[in-house]
């Protein structure tokens, strides 16, 4: 006997990216998910965001690993509230799901901030399938990993809204091509910004900043 | 990676499909569709319903899985296209302007039970 049942099997996280996308929208928060490869300078590009941004837009972060409170350490020494998940409560998860998101954010008070950045877990596949009801996506790729990463992981440059190419202070040392990897990006998602940058020198940094700022007022007018 | 928590949901829609009249009901198979574009190996999938299906009425179901193609529009020249590699970028006129139509699905299309 067939029962027909048609239901996605990711329901109960999109129900709930939902409620989170209402409850972000009652408080006025720009989120912003960050995603990429571990190791690709994340926390780095964020600690230098964080402080860039002083106290012009009231800030927190929630970062997500499987283990250690590394990251979440170096992020607070910015100042900013910072949550961390460790994902291996439950069950070493790849990603951060809808119901991590929620269960953070009653660590934080919403009310008082205008921009919460989730720095996902450090994977290239998972966190792309998965909404937490933020308003945009961002992936980070470093220039020490391959030009065509995002032909190899086409779901996670389709879903983003942009994307930042790291570390361009090492293009010097290095045998990358540069425009294949941002042409590469472009193949896959032909309408997203692609931001070169380097933390370390600060090239290219402050365009990154400029669209942050931009996608955070554009949601406080709204 | 996330294959064991999408296989636990798939036993949840699955066992909460079966009509509460049936006593000792049992599940032979479990019938899925999946887009190209999700992040889903299929072997591992099956693995893991293998494990988590154990002492439930879906003990020993056979999980099929329909795989289904990326689609999209193009929202300039209107041409619709399958996407079988990286470049979405229209066939026709090359525009990047494509809506996905399909390829993301991760659905539980019906259950067969025993007939016994």
């Amino acid at each position: 006997m067939e029962v027909k049942v048609v239901r996605r099997v990711l329901d109960a996280n999109e129900t709930m990216a939902q409620e989170n996308r209402q409850m972000f929208a009652e408080k006025g928060v720009f989120v912003f998910n960050l995603m990429s490869s571990p190791g690709s300078g994340k926390t780095t590009m964020l600690v230098e965001t964080l402080k860039r941004l002083g106290s012009e837009i009231p800030t927190a972060v929630i970062v997500g690993d499987i283990c250690t409170t590394n990251d979440a350490d170096r992020l607070a020494q910015t100042g900013v509230e910072v949550v961390q998940i460790n994902t291996d409560q439950f069950g070493g998860d790849c990603h951060l799901g809808a119901h991590v998101i929620r269960r953070a954010c009653q660590d934080i008070n919403l009310d008082a901030v205008d921009l919460l950045i989730v720095e996902n877990v450090g994977n290239l596949v998972c966190p792309a399938e998965f909404d937490m009801g933020e308003d945009r996506r961002g992936v980070v790729l470093s220039v020490t990993e391959g030009e065509d990463k995002p032909l190899k992981y086409p779901l996670m440059f389709r879903v983003c809204d942009m994307a930042v190419l790291s570390k361009i202070d090492l293009l010097p040392y290095l045998d990358y091509d540069k425009d294949l990897a941002v042409k590469n990006i472009n193949t896959v998602n032909p309408n997203i910004p692609v931001f070169c940058l380097s933390t370390r020198t600060g090239e290219g940094f402050e365009a990154w900043m400029e669209w942050l700022k931009n996608q955070v007022a554009a949601k406080n007018k709204s | 990676m996330h294959e064991m928590g999408i296989a636990m949901q798939i036993v949840d829609i699955a066992r909460s499909a079966i009509p509460k009249n049936i006593s000792a009901p049992r599940v032979e198979s479990v019938n899925l569709k999946v887009g190209k574009l999700t992040a889903i190996v299929p072997e591992s999938l099956r693995f893991c319903f293998t494990v988590v299906t154990k002492d439930t009425p879906l003990e020993g179901a056979r999980l099929n899985i329909e795989e289904l193609p990326v689609v999209a529009l193009c929202e300039e020249c209107r041409e619709q296209s399958t996407i079988d590699n990286a470049d979405f970028s229209c066939r026709k006129c090359k525009s990047g302007k494509l809506k996905i139509l399909s390829g993301r699905e991760l659905t539980v299309s019906s259950i067969e039970l025993a007939e016994d």
